[in-house]
Parts: C-alpha cells; structure tokens; sequence
C-alpha cells in the first residue's frame, strides 16, 4: 500500500498549472538593480510628492542595514537583490479609459476569469487589476463613490488623497520593522488603496486581482485599508504569475486599519505558481500583513487559502489596541512538490477584553514542508484578554513533514489561553472507510481534505469558498494511492 | 452468490485465518459465531478488501467471479457492503455529503443519472424515521462525537440507502440496548430479501433472535468448526464455545 502511494504521489506531480501563460505585451521596464537613483526614477515615474521619496529613501537606508532573516522553517539560495528589476510596467497612454488598455492585457484577466468590464462583472465584487508594478484599472469606481467608498490604486490614492496616504502609510507597519517589509517600502510600485468614510458599510466586495508577468522583476505592493468609525468592508486578494524556470520575488505589504466599532475581512487565495515537481522555479512569497484594530469594539479578520509559492513566508497579524477589540486568523496551507511554507500569526493584546481566536489548518504532501508559526502576546494593561488557538496538520504520503511553533508571552494574569493542536496522516482506515462505499480514492481525499478545511472555508465570501474548494481538490489531485 | 473457498489469511505475518470454506447462496442469512479472536473481523475486512490482509491462499467469488484480487473501490460497486463494527470518523464531511457520494458513484457505475437532491432528502428522511433518527443526523459529520448506538445505525442506514448485494455485519450488536437492538434488527430484515444475501458476525445469538439466520456457523481458530440452524446458536449461547474447542 505504502509503495503504491507513493507511485501515485510520484505521479501527481506533474500537476498542470492552469495559470502558467505569459502576456506578450510591450513595457516599461528598468535595467536590474538597486540604488537611490532607481528609487528615485521610479518614484519620479509616478509623479510622487517629495516627501514620498523621502519615505521610500530612508526605507532604503534602513533596509541595508538589515539582514535578512533566517529564523524560518525555508531553505532557498540568496537572492541576488542587484540582478532584479525594480519596476516593470505594460505601456498605457491612460490607465483610465479602459478601451485604450492592451487588449492583451484585458484577455489576460478574462483567461483569469476576472472580467475588468463592467457590464460581465462578477456580481456584487469590485476589482483592482494588478499587472506587474501598476494597477491597469479598478471598476466600479463611481457606483462606490456614492456611499463615499475611495476605492483605487495606492498610485491614484497618492496623488488624489495624498492627506490620507501621508496619515496612514507605516502607520501599521513601519519601514523599521522587518527585512521585507523595508525593501517594500523603498521600492513599491503600486497595490490598492481602501477608504470607507464613517459608518458606511460597502456594498460590494472590493478584491484585488494580482498578477506577474514579467521575467526577472520583483512585484512589490503596498495595500492600505482603512475602516473609519462604525463601517464595515470586506475584501479579497487573487494572485496567479506564469510558469518560468527562475524564482521570482514577491514582498508585498499589506495595512489595515480599523477604527471604533468597524469591521475589516480580509481574505486571500494565493494561487502563485508554485515552481515544477523538482522544485525549480516558482514564487517567493514573502509578505508583511498586519491589522490594527485602533478603535473600541472594531475587529479585523485573516482568511487565507495559500496554495501557491515555492515559499510562503507570511503571517498576518492584529494588534488589539482599542478595547473589547477582535482579531481572528483563519488560515488553510498546503504544500505538495517541493514547495516550503512558513506561515501564521501574530495577534497582540493591548486593550481591555480583547479577544483573539487562530485555527491554522497544515496539508502537506510530496516532499512539502509546511510550518505554522504563530505568536500570541498579552501585554500588561490587557485584562481580561482570552485566546484560542487551534492547529492541525494532515499528512498526505510519508515524505512531507509539518511543524508547529507556537510562542505565548502573557504579562496579565487575568488572561485565558486555550491551544489545541493535532498532526496526523490521512487515515488510511478513512480512505479504506470511503472506498468501502464505493467513493474513489481522489474524490475521498477531496472529502476528507475538505472536511478538514471546513471551519476555515465557512469563513471566505460565499463565491470564493467555492473556488477554495476547487482550488484544493486540482491541488491534491492524485496525490494518494 | 458467495463462495469462499480454502480462505487463508495473515496479518503482519500472523496468520489468522486457516482455511475458510463458506458458501452463501443468494436469498440467505447466515451467521457466524465466534470468540474474540477467533478471526471474525479479518473475515469482513477481507471480503471488503482491505489491503492491510493478506490472502495467502483460498479464493473469494461473487456471483462465479472471482474477486479475490478485486479493489476495496470495485467490490463495493459491485454491491459488497460492510456494516463495521468500529466505523471511523470523518471529521467536517456530513452524513448526508458522504452519503450522497456513496450512492451516485453507485449509480455511476451503473450507468444512472446522478440521484437530485430532492429525491435523496425523501429517501435519506424515509430511512432515518424507520431508524428513529431525526433528520438533523444528516447534518452532523460522519461519525464524529457518535454514540455507539448512533454508529450503528448509521451503518445501517447506508445499508438500506445503497441496498447491496452482499451484506456483511461485523458485531453490530456490540455496545446496543434492547430497543437499539431492534431497531438494528428492523433494520436488517427490512433489507434482507430474496434477491441478495447477508453475512452476520456476532459472538451472542442475542441479534439473531431478532432476524433468525437460515445458517449459523461456529468459527474457531480461524477455521469454521461447527454449521447448523438457529438451535446451534442457542446451544453455543448456553453452552459457550469450549465445548467446540476439542
């Protein structure tokens, strides 16, 4: 049985990609390298005010005086920050009007299954098209701007709402705080950008759609949402890039902001091109999340389905300042192939009665390594403070492996801490049970993957669970015996 | 229906059953007592195919087929059915999900179109009222946080809902009350009719009672000692199984 399995496994892995094409567009794209000048012109580029520049400069500053961090559960030769290019961009007279978009660029995202015209939208969902270093467009602009909801890239934020950017940008994430984070903040090129005015609660889904397409260049966004008092949104990021035969990085950064009594949901279906069955090519995913929950009774809410990547290296956090605040992170992670993941959670207790809930769900098969790492901090003034974290991890196959590092630091002993967590094979009594009953092995692991995954599906946008669902079961495909 | 002949099988080279000759013709109910240990749950497990049980020799088949060789997937479909006496859980899949998947790849493989989600509601609900189930069941994850009993009758449950050829019970009687118990029962001779055939495996002849068998079979050692009617069961019932061990 054992052999078996692991024939079939073997077998599995040349898994088709389905969203491994390349564009042929014509760009813009800066020559390889790193320095003030190509900060400069990149910034110049895009019009930004000075103090912008400056920002991004002493990001710059900051970043070589760190280094890069190796405390993870990943292995990957150094990167060679010099040998990347810093900016690649389809050439576009005006973003703005849709009709004099690359048409190449339009049947990208229909191949994608994101349809950037209005009238074959997805119902009820806003998209910011992503390509490479520039936003190619965001629709349903007008339709937001009634409710007073700025919806845009971070580019157009920059120069239309420069007052809120200059407020809000670092403001959750420093420039000091981490390698990545420092090398985003120097050289980010655009993302999307998120304002619901007070007591507004979107109508639509807002969802950025990220793709890469050139070869040799690092995607680097920066998104910013903020939830001003009493309003509620909820938001959703796509990723796909082409299959090429070289690495390619991406350190994005993602702020969130949720003032008194507002609600941010923020979920992602990371679908990057994992690299091939020998693990060559591939995604590194390399990613700064965080929340603050800033006011009274607001709460902030990860969900995360990361399929893709060579390396995942990512944990979105909250920080619970306001009192009676909420964080949660809900998170599903698979890794087959040779693909490593590293990710988790930091949720930090400032406030009174705030309370935190984490339910990681691990899948690894192939030779995957898939790592959960996640922190939870009580700090002194956060009476009554309650978390609970739960981590279970299936294994599919008998060379993939799953580990869990949980770091606890309470400093106020009125705090309730619960963690539970579980690692175990896919029971071969299950599939025994499922074929017993005439269901097939792949449509069992399916159902038994699926059920695993549930309380994290429960908690996507109702389209996007469905896609979730898909996602997993093209991903394990074949991956038992 | 089912002929098993020279049956021998071993797990992790233990041998455990030593030669097993059973025929089971389509319309009967046989049973088969024994103590623990004797090699009656190796024999469900390896009529369902379970590859953790080796078949060193002997040959098993359905309907003059042999399906000694066949897979656990291929078996099923072509109407072997276990009731387990230890059912596992699978945690997040729903009763009525994982039913629903039984019976259209059942109906795949025999060419029909797959059962709507009306028509499986009306027969599920059907079921589960003769089973005194409420209809929530359907909802909850397949064995996870089940009662013994629950467990059971969910077994039987999927019994009726997949109506097969060949039943196999293993102890399902083990761990029922009295109404439990003939509620299984009821269960069982609802589904037991002239076009196929059941196997009970049981150490008392407490369920028995309930269902009557055509033919009770006494295993010992991993071989079958001892075959006759109803009175053999109430025999080894008052008289235990040493007598047989000579």
């Amino acid at each position: 049985m054992i052999d078996k399995n692991q024939k079939i496994i073997d077998r599995n892995l040349d898994q088709k990609y389905k969203y491994g094409f390349t564009t042929n567009v014509e760009q813009i794209k800066f020559e390889p390298g790193l320095d003030e000048e190509v900060i400069t012109k990149l910034s110049n580029i895009k019009n930004e005010p000075k103090w912008l520049l400056n920002w991004r400069l002493k990001a710059y500053k900051n970043w070589q005086k760190m280094k890069e961090p190796t405390w993870a559960n990943i292995h990957y030769d150094p990167i060679d920050y010099q040998a990347l290019s810093y900016y690649a961009a389809p050439k576009v007279k005006n973003r703005k009007n849709l009709d004099e978009v690359d048409p190449e660029i339009l049947e990208t995202y229909n191949k994608l299954g994101i349809s950037l015209d209005e009238q074959k939208k997805l119902e009820g969902v806003a998209v910011d098209a992503v390509f490479d270093s520039v936003s190619i467009t965001t629709t349903f602009k007008d339709e937001l701007a009634k409710y007073g909801v700025l919806f845009c890239s971070f580019s157009e934020a920059v120069t239309e709402y420069p007052d809120l950017v200059k407020k809000y940008l670092g403001s959750v994430i420093p420039y000091t705080d981490n390698y990545f984070a420092a090398l985003n903040s120097a050289v980010f090129s655009d993302g999307s950008f998120v304002y619901i005015p007070k007591n507004v609660k979107c109508p639509l889904e807002l969802s950025t759609y990220f793709r890469i397409n050139a070869s040799n260049t690092g995607q680097f966004e920066r998104t910013l949402i903020i939830a001003d008092e009493g309003s509620e949104v909820s938001y959703l990021e796509g990723c796909t890039a082409p299959m090429r035969d070289e690495n390619q990085l991406h350190a994005a950064c993602v702020e969130l902001i949720a003032h008194e009594d507002a609600t941010i949901k923020y979920s992602t279906i990371q679908n990057w091109y994992a690299g091939d069955k020998n693990g060559k090519g591939g995604i590194y995913n390399f990613v700064t999340k965080r929340g603050k929950c800033a006011g009274d009774r607001s709460k902030i809410s990860w969900t995360q389905v990361e399929t893709g990547s060579a390396i995942t290296w990512k944990y979105p956090s909250v920080i619970m300042q306001g009192n009676d605040s909420i964080g949660e992170f809900y998170s599903v992670a698979v890794t087959k192939n040779k693909q490593q993941a590293d990710t988790g959670t930091k949720m930090i207790h400032i406030g009174k009665n705030t309370k935190s809930t984490i339910i990681s769900k691990g899948i690894s098969a192939g030779e995957g390594q898939n790592t959960y790492r996640g922190g939870v901090k009580i700090l002194k003034n956060a009476e009554n403070a309650r978390n609970f974290s739960q981590c279970d991890s299936i294994l599919i196959g008998d060379k993939c492996g799953a580990h869990t590092f949980p770091y606890i630091d309470v400093k106020n002993q009125t705090a309730k801490m619960e963690h539970e967590a579980s690692t175990s094979s896919i029971g071969e009594d299950q599939l025994f049970y499922c074929n017993q009953r005439g269901i097939n092995l792949d449509d069992a692991v399916s159902m038994i993957v699926n059920g695993f995954c549930k309380e994290v599906f429960e908690e996507l946008p109702m389209e996007f669970a469905v896609e979730a669902k898909q996602l997993i079961e093209v991903t394990l495909e074949n991956s038992v015996g | 229906m089912i002929k098993i002949k020279n049956l021998q099988v071993s797990i992790d080279e233990k041998d455990i059953l030593k030669g097993i000759d059973l025929e089971i013709p389509k319309g009967e109910v046989h049973a088969i007592m024994g103590r623990n240990g004797s090699g009656k749950s190796t024999l469900a497990n390896t009529l369902a195919g379970n590859e953790k049980f080796e078949v060193k020799n002997g040959s098993i088949h359905m309907n003059d087929v042999d399906i000694t060789e066949m897979s656990v997937e291929n078996r099923a479909l072509n109407g072997i059915f276990v009731c387990f006496q230890y059912p596992v859980a699978i945690p997040g899949v729903s009763m009525a999900y994982f039913l629903r998947a039984a019976i259209n790849a059942h109906f795949e493989h025999q060419g029909k179109e797959e059962m709507d989600a009306v028509e499986f509601l009306n027969k599920s609900k059907k079921i589960l009222s003769e089973l005194n189930l409420d209809d929530s069941f359907l909802k909850r994850s397949i064995n996870d946080g089940f009662s013994g009993g629950e467990k059971k009758k969910s077994e039987i449950l999927q019994l009726l809902a997949l109506n097969p050829k060949f039943a196999i019970l293993d102890e399902t009687d083990s761990g029922l009350d009295i109404d439990a118990l003939k509620t299984v029962a009821n269960g069982v001779n609802k589904f037991n009719s002239k076009n196929n055939s059941t196997l009970i495996i049981t150490h008392y002849e407490r369920l028995l009672e309930y269902i009557n068998p055509d033919v009770v079979h006494v295993m010992v050692d991993g071989k079958i000692k001892k075959s006759g009617d109803m009175s053999l069961a109430k025999e080894v019932e008052k008289k235990g199984y040493s007598w047989l061990l000579k």
